[in-house]
């Protein structure tokens, strides 16, 4: 497939279409920690998360347009705000829904699949009534636009750049909050021996919940990335969950480093096939490789071994 | 030591060696022991000793570092779990596992030892042999009023003789059994050790036990681990008075 | 084994279960709606095959699959692969630039028939091919992953990203598959013509006789050992492992047949419907698929059945007048199912009407004795499913434990 290219015009392509799949990775990551805390939490996977990236998405949405009525000074400022409130709506509509739905389900991971499936499909109809079936899209600030000319043929979007950093800190973030701190602890005591951890005090209950919020907060933030490379539509946020739910497993579910890396290996296979290949076969080739590997060493990258 | 080794053949099992690591963790560190046909071998040792990691290295549920286990001179550490099972070992884990949902008679019937491919499975039926297998091994573990009952009405120490019973149906050579009388009442306990008699009768009984009284009732010889390793093997007297023995386990 | 005679067998109340059902497939549907109706039941009826399918897989051994689409989109193709062969004579084609090829590989500028769709000239070939590719893929893919202990939330997902790829890869590659419209244009099947409304109601037929043999063949094995051997794994997995049985072995079995059954109901849709596409294959279509079953009663052969008519109908019911509220629907349907009535109707059945029916036939007592075996399933609870069989989260050893 790269017939016809030079070396160097080959390795500009790669570059740039490596800085182009930044973006994707930025959400990849974040998408991918949100799925892999609650993966933890209950070993279930949470089929509404790209549901949750989109109500994100939505948020941010909504706060640029209210910048751009009421605050249009304030306008270049506006994402981080965006990004704030997209983590409170997604967290706190996690929360309501671990206290409706999932705290009924635990030890019971597939009907919980089943349950949050039916969730996404009522967000999206959601969605769709409220925002209309119509993509909608973000204006971004100012100095959000442009790039970085690194050679005549690469150049950096700034945007992206952006995303990956606040991607990166949040990652940096769950470590110090999943492994540094009081809350972490709580929480791996009560994945590793739930009836133990309350035998000695801890609210499992509460654990639960703030788990399954945090994760959904999480999305949201991805969803805030995410208006930065796509428009947002109703089910936009489908799409993402086969993805998502790969890079966990691939980069071997319980390692913070293994889906960084694993989010990072995909987004660039796949962005740097799209420029050789169509989308469509960029993607069955990466999922492709995905799952024969995953088939071939099923506790992906970097597991841990464990006793079953 | 060489006199041991030159007699391998005559032993039912041998394990040699045996080391598991767990993330560099030896959980069972360079064990031997033997044992005769027809012998009680009850293990003893405080708990993380690594005991209950030894029988899973022996029926396969965990693989072994490294290490030998040798069963009437076949080497078991190659063998898928199941294919362990049918060269004539049987596991009782510690905690009792039988199939709430069937009725007793069907928990027997399912580990009867015919129809375990997924063909045999398919064209297995029940006979006149296989009902009087199920009949006599429900005689010897007391549940011969209960064979209609589902195994979740069951009390706890009954539900740990099926289990027993599945493995008997079984018509293993070596039967090993994890604490089966932890958490039984005092008469369970008797029953249990009577049970044991009559069923070391023809087989190899390889037994985890904390319980002293029990091991000394029914015990042929002992093996003492910890940290993974033997600490003492011999007839209950011996160990008991090992002074090895009495600082890490006996003496609390 | 427990009864003596077949006729017995019809009298007692599981054979009468299965009366009710033929009556109602063989007499009173095609009695009652016209063949346009007739048709879309047809059409319903063909998912039930995946539905029981999933009874076995799922509800029976614990083996969520989200990707049967793939199977009952495999069976479905090969049959519209033989049947658009037989549409693209170089006569009916003559127009095209390369006439006796299928009209969209004309399109696509293929100038020649690609070698995977040659042997599908045949019919006989076709045939096994309905069954026998479904039943491979199920067979590679259960293999790497029984083998490899991996199940539960793990195997549901990868069977999704195959429903994923498989779905991307048919709308890609236009040329060879149809592309997003599929195979259309369908017309005779060895020159008798399927159009028709006589073709369809007689393709009905047969698709009710295929699915009472698929139903059959089910029930046979849910009672005999092996369908015990398939509950019990699912509760206890390491004992039935421990007591001599290769549980993969069981787990590949149980997930071929149910890809077997679902490449004949694609195969059956293909008839019916008189065309294939992706569109029946993706990961929408092949999850909705588990909540047939699941209303069913994942423990319900016959309420499969059920299950996949009801759904369906209420499907077309719904996006013929309030099409915005067909996915609030199905969403609660899917959380209603899994958190209120995890036995689905068969569960609702037994515990509303059983009894009612145990009053109105008081003499019916000894039959019932007898028919009990067959449909106690539906009595358990759904297990409270094991985490244990593959999860590095849960892990009491991780290496921080400083
Ligand atoms: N799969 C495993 N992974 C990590 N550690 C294990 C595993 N299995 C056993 N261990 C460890 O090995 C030690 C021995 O355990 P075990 O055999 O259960 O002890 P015992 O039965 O003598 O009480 C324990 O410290 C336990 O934590
Ligand atoms: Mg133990």
């Amino acid at each position: 497939m790269f017939d016809g290219y030079t070396s160097s015009e080959l390795m500009s392509i790669f570059a740039m279409q490596g800085f182009a799949g930044l973006s994707l990775f930025s959400v990849f990551v974040l998408m991918a920690m949100g799925l892999a805390i609650i993966f933890g939490q209950m070993g279930v996977i949470n089929m509404a998360h790209g549901e949750f990236m989109i109500l994100g998405a939505y948020t941010t949405y909504l706060t640029s347009g209210f910048f751009q009525s009421y605050l249009p000074g304030l306008f270049g400022g506006y994402f981080l705000i965006a990004m704030l409130l997209a983590f409170l709506v997604c967290a706190a509509l996690g929360a309501l829904i671990e206290w409706l739905m999932i705290r009924h389900l635990y030890h019971r991971p597939l009907d919980t699949l089943l349950a949050t499936w039916g969730l996404s499909l009522i967000m999206q109809q959601a969605y769709r009534s409220i925002f209309g079936a119509r993509e909608v899209g973000v204006e971004l600030p100012d100095w959000m636009m442009g790039a970085f000319q690194v050679t005549d043929l690469v150049e950096l979007p700034i945007n992206g750049l952006f995303v990956m950093i606040i991607a990166l800190s949040i990652a940096v973030g769950v470590y110090l909050l999943m492994y540094r701190s009081g809350y972490g602890k709580k929480v791996r005591a009560v994945v590793q021996n739930r009836p133990m951890a309350e035998a000695v005090g801890i609210n499992s209950a509460g654990i639960d919940r703030a788990t399954f919020a945090l994760g959904c907060g999480i999305a949201g933030i991805a969803g805030a990335a995410f208006t930065m490379i796509g428009s947002t539509g109703p089910s936009s946020g489908q799409a993402y969950i086969v993805d998502t739910f790969l890079v966990v497993v691939f980069g071997g579910a319980q390692s913070l480093i293994g889906t960084i890396v694993s989010a990072f290996g995909i987004s660039q296979a796949q962005s740097t096939m799209e420029f050789f290949l169509s989308g469509s076969m960029a993607k069955v080739l990466t999922l492709l490789v995905v799952v024969g590997i995953l088939m071939l060493r099923p506790e992906g990258l970097m597991a841990l071994k464990v006793r079953r | 030591m060489s006199a041991a080794k030159s007699k391998a053949k005559d032993f039912l099992l041998a394990v040699e060696g045996l080391t598991v690591s767990f993330d560099g963790f030896k959980a069972v560190d360079d064990l031997s022991f033997y044992l005769d046909p027809k012998e009680i071998r009850v293990i003893i040792g405080p708990n993380g000793a690594g005991k209950t990691t030894v029988l899973d290295l022996i029926c396969g549920k965990t693989k072994a570092t490294s290490g030998s286990i040798k069963f009437d001179g076949k080497e078991l550490t190659k063998l898928k779990e199941h294919q362990i099972v049918h060269s004539g070992v049987g596991r009782k884990f510690q905690t009792p596992s039988v199939f709430e949902d069937l009725t007793v008679f069907e928990n027997l019937e399912v580990s009867y030892p015919q129809g375990h491919s997924v063909m045999g499975a398919l064209a297995f039926k029940r006979d006149r042999a296989v009902i009087e297998a199920v009949e006599e091994v429900a005689e010897t573990i007391f549940l011969s009023d209960a064979l209609n009952e589902p195994a979740a009405s069951l009390s706890h120490g009954q539900k740990q003789w099926l289990e027993i019973g599945m493995l008997l149906i079984q018509k293993p050579d070596l039967l090993m059994l994890d604490e089966p009388v932890a958490g039984m009442s005092v008469t369970e306990r008797k029953k249990t050790a009577e049970l044991l008699k009559v069923i070391t009768k023809d087989h190899t009984v390889l037994v985890i036990e904390h319980d002293m009284q029990f091991v000394g009732d029914i015990a042929d010889r002992v093996t003492v681990m910890h940290q993974g390793k033997v600490l003492s093997e011999g007839s209950i007297e011996h160990v008991k008075s090992d002074p090895k023995v009495i600082e890490v386990y006996l003496g609390h | 084994m427990k009864n003596s005679s077949p006729l017995k067998w019809f009298g007692s109340r599981e054979g009468l279960y299965y009366l009710a059902l033929a009556f109602l497939l063989v007499v009173l549907l095609p009695l009652m709606l016209d063949p346009f109706r007739l048709n879309m039941v047809g059409k319903y009826l063909t998912y039930a095959f995946v539905a029981i399918g999933l009874v076995m897989c799922w509800g029976k051994a614990g083996i969520l699959s989200l990707g049967q689409g793939v199977f009952f989109g495999l069976g479905g193709y090969c049959m519209a692969m033989f049947l658009k062969l037989e549409a693209s004579t170089p006569e009916a084609t003559a127009i095209q630039s390369t006439p006796g090829i299928p009209d969209f590989m004309d399109w696509n500028q293929l100038t020649e028939l690609p070698w995977f769709w040659e042997p599908f000239h045949s019919f006989s070939f076709t045939l096994i091919a309905v069954i026998g590719v479904p039943v491979l893929l199920a067979f590679v893919i259960g293999f790497a992953m029984f083998t490899r202990r991996v199940g539960g939330v793990y195997f549901a997902i990868i069977t999704q990203a195959i429903a994923a790829i498989l779905t991307i890869l048919i709308i890609g590659q236009q040329g060879y598959t149809g592309g997003v419209n599929g195979i259309t244009d369908l017309q005779t099947l060895m020159g008798w013509d399927i159009r028709t409304d006589a073709a369809k109601t007689t393709l009905y037929f047969i698709c009710v006789g295929m699915l009472f043999l698929c139903l059959f063949i089910a029930r046979l094995v849910q009672n005999r050992k092996l369908g015990r051997i398939l509950v019990a794994m699912n509760a206890q997995e390491m004992r039935v492992r421990f007591s001599g049985y290769d549980v993969a072995a069981f787990k590949i079995f149980v997930f071929c047949l149910a890809a077997a059954f679902a490449g004949v109901g694609g195969a059956m849709f293909t008839l019916i419907v008189g065309f294939m596409s992706p569109s029946f294959i993706g990961i929408v279509a092949s999850i909705e698929m588990v909540i047939f079953c699941a209303l069913g009663g994942r423990l319900s052969i016959l309420g499969a059945v059920y299950g996949a008519l009801l759904v369906n109908a209420a499907k077309s019911g719904f996006s013929e007048s309030f099409p915005e509220l067909w996915p609030f629907a199905m969403g609660a349907l899917f959380i209603g199912v899994v958190l209120a009535f995890p036995n689905g109707l068969a569960g609702l059945y037994q515990t509303y009407v059983m009894p009612l029916e145990d009053k109105l036939f008081e003499r019916g007592k000894g039959a019932r004795a007898e028919a009990t075996p067959a449909k106690p399933a539906a009595e358990r609870k759904p297990k409270t499913e094991k985490t244990d069989d593959y999860d590095p989260m849960i892990d009491s050893y991780s290496p921080e434990k400083s």
